[in-house]
This record gives structure tokens, sequence and C-alpha cells, in this order.
């Protein structure tokens, strides 16, 4: 087919940039709120995916893991005599104060880990190692909320919850769901610092045995650990991202964000691919009466449509990476993968030749013997 | 031998109004292949609507039309673009070339719609548009012809398709009179020497002498049919002029 649709579309520049203007601002729009949603869902849920545990032992119905509810500790030893438990360890996630250096206070969550143990630490450390951890007092935070926590350096001294602590590595990257930093620490210290009475812990992180079958394993601690959730770290991590996406409607409003994108890219998209071929009826009108089918006539409108979507999709892709970047350093971190770069090529394409279909419909409805009127 | 259009008693009324507009009461007339075929008549008279029904763009209200022997008055909005796109080439007042393509491009077009693959389509154009006299012209877009080269590139993608008609609604209104009249020798020598059947509508009186038959139409009828009545042997034409098309303005 000769190269209508395309000398169509780059005949005029004008639309063409106003076409283009709409579908990078639709795609970068819901690249970036997808991409916060992404960003804000995997952050809820950023201790229990980086936990390296297998199984969650929570109290029961807890909702989510900053909703944690204390139990004896004994419970562990009840755990680790399970069969295909290979190892158990205590675990804190809970709120508790710091103080800041101008004496006011700030919410932060102590996260209270076995430092010999795999489980629970901390990672993406960029200064200072988890080992550092078993000095007195020590914590790790994340460079992200230095500023926040009036932190500076390594072995500064602060205070949390009218306890000393040192502060004795950074992490990058490790971001809170909620306006409170997590501080990462030994067990013991997190029982001092959440006010933890030193029978008790919050959590009970499971590694199953090489083979060991993890819904046997489920079951028999439910059968041999009184008033505990048994949870597989998919299950808690679920359930967790839900309650803040959802059941606080946080992830509700950034998806309406990005249907409004979406909503606004078509309209715009749709509304110059329509005057496009407004432009060109007469050009359909003479393609009809020449003998081509609809169809003929419907391949070219939507060639134009793929073709400022492919554009489009390349030039929102480039400067929502700009955008991903630059959020990088911000407490709120847009996350682009691979599947939503790939999805929104083909939402893009999508959008575009539903947009399309509206001036395909008044192709249809073209009579062609208006080529004889004047 | 039967005549390329055959029609029969054909009526047209366009619904207008509780009465509607009646444009055609029963035409009759044959174009057959190897002559050129004028309609005259005033604005109004059904000219047009005779020949958008000839060429299967418009449907008849009664009455039947056969083109190469087949009825196409019964046929669906599905089934006419191939009954145009197998028979008929269209030549238009305001040329209607695709002004984003070049003359070459606008006659690949046509083969396009054929069938025909890009690479012999190239070639065709190419010659279709040397046949014309505008070989040099092949990558020029249609801002940059002139009225009667753009009539020629569309005379040459009318070609394209191989058509056993050909119908032009006022090919020469845009043109000047040495230009038009210069078309319709074109036209005329398609009908002659590819024995193509050539229908024009027109008003224009300084080309008539090129009609190898008039028809009149006036309210909707045939006014006054086979006027002037003359066959010219094939390859010489009327009035002396050259049959050499290459010195088309």
């Amino acid at each position: 087919m000769p190269p209508l649709a395309q000398r169509n579309l780059f005949h005029d520049k004008v639309r063409l940039t106003v076409t283009l203007t709409g579908i990078v601002f639709a795609v970068v729009l819901i690249v970036v709120e997808l991409g916060l949603f992404v960003g804000f869902t995997k952050t809820t849920s950023g201790l229990i995916d980086h936990s390296n545990a297998d199984l969650w032992i929570t109290s029961r119905n807890v909702p989510y893991i900053e909703q944690g509810v204390a139990f004896s500790e004994r419970k562990l030893n009840q755990v680790r005599a399970v069969s295909g438990v290979e190892d158990a360890e205590k675990y804190i996630a809970h709120w508790t104060q710091w103080k800041l250096p101008n004496g006011s206070e700030e919410s932060v969550q102590i996260v209270g880990i076995n430092v010999e143990s795999n489980l629970g630490r901390p990672w993406n450390l960029v200064q200072g190692r988890v080992e550092d951890l078993k000095n007195p007092n020590a914590i790790i935070l994340d460079e992200l909320y230095k500023e926040k926590l009036g932190v500076t350096r390594v072995n500064q001294i602060v205070e949390i919850n009218g306890h000393r602590a040192r502060v004795v590595g950074f992490t990058h990257g490790i971001r809170s769901f909620t306006t409170s930093p997590y501080v990462f620490t030994t067990f013991k210290n997190a029982q001092d610092y959440t006010g933890l009475r030193e029978d008790q812990a919050y959590y009970i992180l499971v590694t199953l045995a090489p083979g060991a079958n993890a819904k046997q394993v489920q079951y028999d601690i439910l059968a041999q650990v009184k008033d505990v959730d048994v949870l597989t770290t998919p299950q808690f991590s679920h359930m967790t991202q839900f309650y803040w996406m959802f059941t606080t409607g946080a992830g509700v409003a950034v998806l309406l964000a990005a249907v409004l994108g979406l909503v606004v890219g078509f309209v715009v998209v749709a509304q110059t691919i329509y005057a496009t071929t407004v432009d060109h009826l007469r050009e359909y009108g003479t393609l009809k009466a020449m003998g081509a089918p609809n169809r003929y006539v419907y391949k070219v409108i939507v060639k134009q449509a793929a073709i400022s979507a492919l554009i489009g999709y390349v030039l929102g892709m480039i400067v929502s990476a700009f955008v991903v970047h630059a959020s990088q350093s911000g407490g709120a971190a847009i996350l682009l993968p691979l599947p939503l770069a790939v999805g929104m090529f083909f939402l893009t394409l999508i959008m575009c030749i539903g947009a399309a279909m509206i001036s395909i419909n008044k192709v249809t409805r073209l009579d062609p013997a208006m080529v004889f009127k004047g | 031998m039967q005549p390329a259009i055959a029609v029969r008693e054909l009526k047209k009324t366009y619904a207008e109004g509780r009465s509607g507009v009646t444009a055609l009461r029963g035409v009759n007339l044959d174009a057959n292949a190897g002559e050129l075929l004028m309609l005259m008549g005033p604005s109004g008279s059904g000219k047009t609507t005779l020949l958008s029904i000839m060429g299967c763009i418009l449907s008849a209200t009664s009455g039947s039309v056969r083109i190469a022997g087949q009825e196409v008055t019964g046929l669906n909005q599905k089934q006419l673009p191939a009954v145009r796109l197998q028979h008929i080439g269209f030549i238009f007042q305001g040329f209607n070339l695709f002004p984003t393509l070049t003359a070459s491009e606008n006659v690949e077009l046509m083969l396009d719609l054929k069938g025909v693959r890009a690479i012999e389509a190239k070639k065709r154009a190419h010659e279709l548009l040397t046949q014309v006299g505008l070989g040099d012209k092949h990558k020029s877009f249609p801002t940059d012809l002139s009225g009667g080269q753009k009539q020629r590139v569309a005379i040459a993608r009318a070609l394209a398709g191989e058509p056993e008609i050909i119908l032009a609604d006022e090919p020469t209104a845009a043109l000047d009179s040495h230009i038009g009249r210069n078309v319709i020798q074109m036209l005329s020598e398609l009908a002659h020497t590819r024995r193509r059947a050539v229908v024009v509508v027109t008003h224009d009186s300084r080309v008539l002498d090129f009609a190898d038959r008039i028809i009149r139409i006036e309210d909707g009828v045939v006014a006054s049919p086979d006027l002037p009545e003359r066959m010219p042997p094939a390859g010489i034409l009327p009035n002396g002029l050259p049959q050499s098309i290459a010195n088309l303005a």
C-alpha cells in the first residue's frame, strides 16, 4: 500500500504535534500513576518480601505487618519443634518514638531481628554491615530519612523512646509506606525501644527444611501452636498490600488517577485523529468510489493511529524514564517494571486504535457519491 | 456485442420531505466499447445522478443497469465496490488526487487496490504516467502540477485498474480550453484505440466535437438521443488534432 497513512499523519505537523502531545501526556500520566501504585504496593510489603522467610507466624487475625499483636516467645520453641521447620526466629515490627535533635518526636517503625540469622535482615546497605548491629544499641536506617530524623553520619548517637541508640549503617531505598521510617536493630534492642516485654515477640519467621511441604508445615504449626495464624510470605505480603492499597483507599486514588490519564489520552487522541480523518474525508470518499472496500480505508486510519501510538509511546517512555529516575531520591518511588512497560505499549495501542474507531464510524457512513459534488 | 453499460427504465427519487425529488424518470441508454459518449444537460437535469448510478456509486430506485452484462441494481453496498474496482475507472471534475502522495503513488494506490505487488505497481505506474506524458513528473506531488497535469494523473490512475468503462464527471471544468480539449482528446484516444467505453458528463460545448454520441438529459429523461451519431476510425481523431499526447500542457 502506498504510504497514505504515514503521509496524511506527517503532512500536518501541528496536528501531529498535538496528537503526540496527547499520547505522551497520557502515557506519562498512566506510567507515573501505575508506577506509583506498583511502588506503593511494593513498599507496603517490603519488609515481608525481603525477609527470606517461608512462613510468618502472627497472632490471630493480624491484617497487616504494622498491626502485629505481641505473643509469648515460648511459641518459638514450639514452632522449632514442628517437623519441616529448619529455622525459626523472633521478629519485631512496631512503632515507637524517635527524638529529634530539636527535642520534638518523630514516629519510626522498629524492626528487631536476630543478627545471627538470615531472616528479616536489612538489605541494600550502602554504609556499615548488618553484623555491626551486634554492637551495643546499634541501629541501621535508610539514607532517605537522614534529614527527617536529623541524622547526618554513622556513629551519631540518637534517642529512641527514651533509650540511647547509635547509628552504625545506612541502607538505600528501603522506604516505608507510612511516614514512619524503618529502624533496624537487634531483637533485644527492639524490645527496649518498643517497650515490649522480654518474653514477648510480634512475629516468628520460619524457614522450611529442604523438601518440606509448606501447606503441611502450616497445618502442623496450627495444630501444635495455639492462637496463631500461619501465613506464607506471599500470603502475608498480599494481605498487607491489600490493606494499605484498598482498605485505606490510597491505591484506589492512584488507580483512579491512572484511569483519568487513560481517559484524557483517549479523548485527545480521538479528537485529533477524528479531525485528521475529517480533513481527509474527500480522499476516503475517492478511495471508496475507486472501489476500495471499507476495510481498506479502515486500514489507513488504524495505521495512522498505530504509528501515532508507537511514536507517542516511545516519547512517553523517555519522559517517564526521567520521572522514574528522579523519583528514586524522593520519598515515593515510582517503579517501572518490564511488565508495566510492555503492558503500557499495548494499552497505548488500544487507546489510539480505540480512538480511531470513532473516525472509522464516520468513514463507514461516508457516501462515495460525495466525490461528484464539486 | 453487448454494450459495456446498458441502462433500462432507470428511475431515481431522492427522499426529501414527504414527496421526494425525482432525478431520473425512466432513462434508457447504452454505452459501447470503443466510443466516447457525452452526457449533456442543464444543471439539475440528472446527468450526475445517472453517472453515479452507472458507476455503481448510487443505487437506483427502479430500473436496470447492466455493467459488462452483469445486473448491478440488486447488489448491496458490500458488493458494489468490487464491481467498481473490476470494471470502472473514474475521472473527477476536481481531480480528486491524494495530495500527500506523489503522482506515481496516486497511480500505485489504484494498483494496490487491484492487488498488484508494490514493485510491479511502481513499474506500471511509471509506464502509465509516461503514456499520459508525465514520465518526468512521477515524483511530483499534485500541488506541484498544473491542472492539466493533475487530470492526466487522474486518467493514468483510472487506467491503472484496466477498466472497460471510464466515467468522467466534468473533466474539463477546471481547465482552460486548450488543456480541456487535450484531455478530452486523450479520452477519445482511449475509447478508440483501447476499446474503452468512455462516458463524459460535460457542460463544455468546446469539446463536443470529440463525441461519438451526445445524449442530452433534461428533467430526468433522455431528451435527444444519439446526437451527432458518428464513429471515427480507430486511431483517427476529430478536427485533425494530433494523436500525440506528449506535448500536452
